[in-house]
């Protein structure tokens, strides 16, 4: 077995312009630039993007799912800060 | 996402094994209610090892009959007898590069690199498909192997789209997706031949004539005889038996057969009224079982293939590595001075932020 | 087919993009890594692309494909020349798409019948130059092993590099200019790959021509044979 496999890298494509690039998949390349070549060829072969980015996967620092609750609850329980938690009175516009 | 991450498996400090197994029964419990629920599994979420060693298995393998399954149809690139067939025949056997690439990917979100599944599968101590371990002897094996293998896979991989491990659903999405044609073209190519001249069309009924038979037997063992599929069901990973989908696909080739003006070579084959299926004659498992083993008309070839391939290939991987490795470091010594850079690395990320 | 067309350029740019289209073909299952299966197949799948434009330009494509013997093809011989290993492949990449994105730039900004191909061709071979100059990069100053290799490759397939500055009728460019601008470009990557320029002469010694004269090399015929086989087995049947 090598011992020198290329590293990891994840992909986030721009499907088209006016939308956020979303993680598409990830591959091995031995650089940047590469990993950029191999991503155009893998993740796009049917126009499936109009910009792409690369990370290193050993880059990505993620939330631990030990950590969900503490992390991910509090935010649950604030219905305040959605729309649909205020009453507005009938034929009122614009809001 | 694949990552590192996947090596960090939840894990709390435990003050004794009486407290560890307790959180591990917790966990489970966990796991068990997310599977139940229909919810998916993520990478860094815990799991059994075993639903983890049984999934790398079986994305491995789907990755590596992807790979493998590259040759028999490659096979014909250089003869194709159109350049309409050719360039549907190369994307083709691109898309299959590309979904083992996918697939890979999958498999590595669960902690195993992709040198180590290609060395499993180099040493024989991984599997793929033994479909691939029959030869394309004619044009007309493309068409079959776009129709009914194709088909065979797709019936499979359906279902995959709502495994339980997200990663592998969503690889079999994006596969699924782009797979539609691969079918389409093969069955097209067939119905060109089937109505073409009379050699054209005894070439495509020799190839269903052979290619019928193992295609059935890609949904593996019946399901009495099937080790992992019930512990896979409830796991969903599986969501459907063998037998199951093997009846569904029969279901489905039969008209498609009779459109196409070809036999399939089946005498038993027939529409059972009382159980709203068609009836079908007995598979001979002892070929199954003796393909699976090493014996089958392409296991040394293909295996030596890929691994003349990966080896060749070595010192060019190599290189790639030591290039990057230089880069790296002239980039660390020329911290500072990044106006000298002459190589447009700059401007390449400036792209990629576009 | 409009009667303005050059059917004996429209064969010339065809047949380049045929037969190196079917030489990176050969690629299928053999590549050094996954990713290059995918990236050597869109390669090749462009060139078909504009080959089978510019051959349906001068007849039926099937036909020009297929039912031509070998002196009746207008490519280059560097096309042509078999695989060999990555490094000859692409070196052979670095020549062809280094001038062929010379040449399409030079069409597509003209007003000729070539013009709207060599648009949408010229970025397709812009990639294709991309990917040669990068993998050129990484085997020149890669290993000492890859050193070596890409050397290799760089020096046997230069003296089919000069045959692609001949003129051919019906292409209006500035073919002198092509030429200087091609070993610009070529000679700078090498240049940064760590290699040096090959010093052999461009062109062999054989005063009856090369390939834009339908002169090809031995691996040529082998390649055609198998190529058209299947199609030639089967007179006038559809596929």
């Amino acid at each position: 077995m090598t011992t020198n496999e290329w590293p990891l890298w994840e992909v986030f494509v721009r499907s088209r312009r006016g939308l956020s690039h979303t993680h598409a998949g990830s591959l091995h390349a031995p650089d940047a630039e590469l990993a950029l070549r191999n991503a155009r060829d893998l993740y796009t072969r049917r126009g499936e993007g109009v910009s792409i980015w690369v990370v290193p996967s050993a880059a990505v620092t993620a939330s631990s799912p030990d950590e969900k609750d503490p992390f991910f609850e509090p935010a649950a329980d604030k219905p305040y800060r959605h729309p649909t938690f205020y009453e507005i009175p009938e034929g009122v516009k614009h809001l | 996402m694949a990552t590192a991450a996947a090596h960090h498996t939840a894990r709390v400090p435990a003050d004794g094994p009486a407290d560890e197994a307790a959180r591990t029964a917790a966990y489970e419990a966990v796991f068990d209610a997310a599977v139940a629920a229909d919810e998916r599994i993520e990478p860094r979420d815990w799991m059994p090892d075993a639903y983890r060693s049984t999934l790398v298995r079986q994305i491995a393998q789907h990755a590596h009959s992807e790979i493998i399954g590259m040759q028999p149809e490659a096979n014909w690139i250089t003869r194709a007898p159109s350049l309409r067939r050719k360039a549907i025949l190369m994307a083709k056997v691109q898309d299959e590069a590309g979904h083992g690439l996918y697939l890979y990917s999958a498999a590595e979100t669960l902690g195993t690199g992709r040198d180590e599944l290609l060395d499993k599968l180099h040493t024989g101590r991984q599997k793929y498909s033994s479909i691939f371990n029959y030869p394309t002897l004619t044009w007309a094996d493309v068409g079959a192997i776009g129709w009914l293998v194709d088909g065979a896979a797709i019936t499979n991989q359906v279902p995959l789209c709502r495994c339980s491990y997200g990663p592998y659903a969503r690889a079999m999405v994006r596969i699924c997706k782009e797979e539609s044609f691969h079918q389409r073209q093969g069955y097209e190519l067939l119905l060109v031949l089937s109505r073409g001249t009379p050699e054209q069309h005894e070439m495509a009924q020799d190839a269903v004539n052979r290619w019928w038979w193992p295609s059935l037997m890609m949904f593996g063992p019946p399901d009495d005889e099937s080790s992992h599929s019930a512990q896979s069901m409830a796991w969903k990973i599986k969501r459907h038996s063998n037998d199951e989908l093997r009846q569904r696909f029969v279901d489905i080739c039969v008209p498609q057969a009779e459109s196409l003006g070809l036999t399939l070579p089946d005498p038993d084959l027939m529409w059972n009224e009382e159980r709203g299926q068609h009836d079908f004659g007995a598979i001979d498992w002892a070929e199954f079982w003796e393909v699976l083993k090493g014996n089958g008309p392409c296991n040394e070839q293909r295996i030596t293939q890929r691994r003349r391939a990966h080896d060749e290939g070595a010192w060019v991987r190599e290189a790639a590595a030591a290039y990057a490795d230089k880069r790296a470091d002239r980039t660390e010594h020329a911290v500072g001075h990044a106006d000298e850079h002459s190589d447009g690395t700059a401007d390449e990320n400036g792209k990629a932020r576009a | 087919m409009t009667p303005t067309v050059n059917t004996a350029a429209a064969l010339a740019l065809g047949d380049d993009a045929l037969v190196l289209s079917h030489r990176l073909g050969e690629w299928a299952g053999h590549a050094p890594v996954l990713e290059e299966e995918v990236a050597l197949a869109n390669i090749a799948l462009d060139l078909l692309g504009q080959a089978r434009v510019l051959l349906s330009m001068a007849g039926d494509e099937d036909e020009l494909a297929y039912l031509r013997e070998e002196r009746a093809f207008r490519n280059l011989q560097l096309v042509e020349q078999p695989n060999g290993d990555f490094a000859h492949t692409i070196a052979r990449q670095l020549y062809f798409s280094t001038y062929q994105r010379l040449l399409y730039a030079q069409l597509a900004s003209g007003d000729g019948d070539f013009a709207p191909l060599a648009a949408k061709a010229v970025k397709e071979v812009a990639y294709h130059q991309d990917h040669a100059e990068q993998w050129t990069l990484r085997l020149g100053d890669g290993t000492d092993v890859s050193h070596e290799r890409m050397r290799q490759a760089s020096e046997a397939l230069w003296r089919f590099t000069g045959e692609m500055f001949q003129p051919i009728e019906g292409v209006d460019i500035d073919w002198d200019g092509m030429r200087a601008a091609w070993l610009d470009s070529v000679g700078s990557i090498l240049r940064r790959a760590t290699l040096p320029l090959p010093e052999g002469p461009q062109s062999g010694a054989w005063t009856a021509g090369a390939g834009r004269q339908g002169l090809h090399t031995e691996p040529f015929g082998r390649m055609l044979a198998e190529m058209q086989h299947l199609h030639r087995s089967h007179p006038g049947a559809s596929w």
